[in-house]
């Protein structure tokens, strides 16, 4: 990975002649014509529908009362006391799933770095959570798991309790009783794999004389560790959380699965709440513009998302 | 006007997507003589099994090819809302129920039905159950779904461990009487709890029983003149006595358990009794999948204030506007809401998988009465003692036992019983939860008062 280097010089492109008329330079853009057509249709085309949708008072519900609204949907959406809950919902559900999983993600890559005998069967294995789809994933924590009645969990606890000679465990109701984090930890299990993996291939990037150098001058693991190796594996943090980030806060398939948003609205995150509002309040108008307001904070959190790359390819080129 | 233009093409673009979403659904020949028509249903057991039994009868006497698109309740809500809403006609038959009628109807989507039904003598319209056809006829009083089958709730119970603690559940019980016996069966055998009672957040799910004591309870959501009555003493009564009931001799986990939860409990012993649809019956009567098969017993729906307290449902064939095979859909509606289609239920599929609860003829039948004999006869008279157009003690706006038949109610009732499961859970008080609920409804309620 550190050899990364420019592509060699080549000859140069033969010197072609400036005075192309504008006529033969869309001529031979005319076969990539329907190609960008198509790229315009599939990706815009929904987003400015989005956009008018979000200007009408519009429930289809009610057939013959759609009517332009200018920008009230918007007000709504701002000033609505679910909508902020939900906001809340998504930062704190976003912020514990990207923090927890790369933390978790950096001591995996840690152990996975080192050589040992089933190194590759072991990496595997841990990659697997981030291979199943989200609905089966949701679905294998809310029952196999969290169930009360025959969950794993609880299945646990009772045989501790039998151990020790009682009848049966405490039944903990998981999903009821600790509701964002049964969330939190579903989409940990399946981000961490996505973290160690960004997180190992920084480490393995790390160059191995200045690790060398360092304990020659007998640096501890641990002043290696803060002094080289944390620096170094910055941008890949980085980019581990951003791009977690985009990911988390869409998430959907869990809150749906596991707690419905519930209890009352503890893990309804903005997602979710923008599907009520299309498929149980059928407002299309309010939808569309909570939706376009996630889009552009989106796309303020990919902007750096999109940055970090950038810095990170310049420094590996330049490297 | 370039807003209508804009709205044209925004509203033609949402439409484009949801058709390129739908394609692949069934491949409609609309050109080909109405010889092919689209039918989108509930994933229910019975819709299982007219999907598998159309080709053989149905498809073979007349010639028409039924193609079946088959989703669970919650996506086929919102296929249906959306198919229909936007008049993108995909389907010629939907299943919807007894709530979406009376909206869907007043909105223009619907053809009408009775016309079909009188002129095809075989069909014995004056046969449907009065509170099904009632239910399931617009304000014009005319006939605008075929029911497939009805349902009311009552309560089950496992007899067993009502023997072993010499506790006889009566007939009639009051809601009173039930929450002393769950006191009493809780822990009954290790790990059982008193009694089911959903608690997973949702119109149809928690909604629907709350309701039907809440109505008993002397409550309702609105007065007839659209008062909301969320946090009035009775329904705050009615609410803080299910809660209560749930949260200590309820099931585990109460707070995420619907139907299918539920059933899994009752079945599996992990309680004692539950309170829900009377279409349970069949699945809990299956010695395949239920360890108290044959050992069910069964009571009316509890009371308080009213003399019953059953709610009214059912899944009926509806036909869109907008299909342009009306000949050969109203000719499947009627054939899968025929007695024919039953009897042949009964015979290729066994008699306690007749799709039952929508003809009086049903229970007359020897050997559905051999089958369903221990809870067919409470079905049908909870049925007929359901009144959808006055469930409580006052009189209501709107048509209709376990919801409010506008369509705000999904939203609301999705909300309420949110802030109600919470309760539930033990993260809010009912209280708080009444009046959060309150403001909602008002909300509400400004729509229609005049």
């Amino acid at each position: 990975m550190t050899t990364l280097t420019a592509p060699p010089e080549t000859a140069p492109p033969p010197i072609r002649p400036r005075t192309r008329s504008a006529a033969s330079k869309w001529r031979r853009r005319i076969p990539l014509l329907p190609a960008l057509v198509f790229t315009i249709v599939v990706t815009q085309l929904p987003f400015v529908a989005t956009l008018v949708i979000s200007t009408f008072q519009w429930n289809i519900l009610r057939p013959g009362d759609r009517h332009f609204t200018g920008l009230s949907n918007y007000a709504f959406v701002f000033t609505d006391e679910r909508l902020r809950a939900a906001v809340l919902n998504t930062a704190v559900l976003t912020a514990s799933v990207v923090l927890i999983s790369v933390l978790l993600g950096l001591c995996l890559a840690m152990l996975l770095d080192r050589r040992f005998p089933g190194r590759g069967l072991a990496r595997t294995l841990l990659i697997a959570p981030f291979l199943v789809m989200p609905v089966a994933a949701s679905l294998l924590w809310k029952h196999a798991i969290y169930n009360p009645d025959y969950g794993l969990l609880n299945g646990t606890l009772n045989g501790v309790y039998r151990l020790f000679g009682a009848d049966h465990g405490p039944t903990v109701d998981w999903v009821s009783s600790y509701p964002m984090p049964a969330v939190v930890v579903s989409l940990v299990w399946q981000w961490t794999p996505f973290m160690m993996l960004i997180i190992l291939a920084g480490l393995q990037a790390q160059p191995g004389d200045v690790l060398e150098a360092a304990r020659v001058d007998g640096a501890s693991a641990m002043a290696t560790f803060r002094h080289i190796t944390l620096p170094h594996l910055r941008q890949y943090l980085e980019l581990g959380i951003l791009l977690g980030t985009i990911y988390v806060v869409q998430t959907f398939d869990a809150v749906y699965t596991i707690t419905q948003g519930g209890p009352g609205s503890q893990t309804t995150n903005l997602p979710y709440e923008i599907y009520l509002t299309m498929f149980r309040k059928y407002e299309y108008g309010e939808a569309a513009a909570a939706g376009v307001v996630v889009v552009l904070g989106s796309i303020v959190i990919a902007t750096f998302a999109l940055r970090t790359i950038a810095s990170l390819f310049r420094e590996e080129v330049s490297r | 006007m370039p807003t209508a233009r804009y709205t044209v093409i925004a509203g033609a673009a949402a439409i484009a997507l949801m058709a390129t979403g739908c394609a692949g659904a069934g491949g409609s020949d609309s050109s080909g003589g109405g010889k092919s028509i689209n039918v989108l249903m509930v994933g229910n057991p019975q819709m299982e099994d007219i999907a598998k039994l159309t080709k053989d009868t149905f498809t073979k006497d007349t010639g028409i090819e039924v193609n079946f698109t088959v989703l669970p309740e919650n996506e086929l809500r919102d296929k249906v809302t959306q198919d229909i809403a936007t008049q993108a006609g995909q389907y010629d038959v939907a299943t919807i129920g007894a709530y979406e009628v009376p909206i869907w109807e007043k909105n223009g989507w619907l053809h009408e039905l009775g016309s079909y039904a009188d002129k095809d003598t075989s069909f014995d319209k004056a046969d449907l159950l009065r509170p099904m056809v009632q239910s399931l006829s617009g304000s014009d009083g005319k006939l605008y779904a075929l029911p497939f089958y009805g349902e009311s709730s009552f309560l089950m119970y496992n007899k067993h461990v009502m023997k072993a603690k010499g506790i006889t559940v009566p007939e009639h019980p009051t809601w009173q009487q039930i929450a002393e016996i769950a006191a009493k069966v809780d822990g009954a055998e290790p790990g059982m709890r008193g009694i089911c009672l959903r608690g997973l957040a949702g119109w149809g799910e928690l909604g629907a029983p709350l309701t039907s004591v809440v109505n008993t309870f002397g409550g309702t959501w609105f007065t007839k003149d659209w008062k909301a009555q969320v946090n009035s003493p009775a329904f705050k009564k009615a609410t803080n006595f299910y809660v209560d009931l749930v949260r200590k001799h309820g099931e585990a986990g109460a707070a995420q358990a619907g139907f299918t939860e539920c059933l899994n409990a009752m079945s599996q012993k992990k309680v004692a009794m539950w309170y829900d649809a009377t279409s349970a019956a069949g699945s809990l009567e299956d010695p395949s999948s239920s360890k108290i098969a044959g050992h069910v017993g069964y009571a009316y729906a509890p009371t308080v204030e009213t003399k019953s307290s059953g709610w009214l449902w059912s899944w009926a064939w509806a036909m869109p506007r907008t299909t342009k095979n009306a000949d050969a859909a109203s000719k499947f509606m009627l054939w899968a809401s025929s007695k024919k289609y039953e009897k042949l239920v009964g015979e290729k599929l066994g008699w306690a998988r007749v799709p039952a609860g929508k003809r009086a003829s049903t229970y007359d039948i020897p050997q559905y009465q051999k089958a369903a004999g221990s809870f067919g006869d409470i079905t049908l008279k909870s049925i007929e003692q359901a009144d959808p157009s006055d469930p409580g003690v006052q009189p209501r706006p709107t048509v209709g036992i376990q919801y409010v038949a506008i369509p705000e109610f999904q939203d609301l009732g999705t909300k309420v019983t949110q802030e109600i499961s919470a309760a539930i859970a033990g993260k809010t008080s009912v209280d708080k939860a009444l009046n959060d609920g309150q403001k909602l409804a008002e909300a509400v309620a400004e729509n229609y008062q005049k």
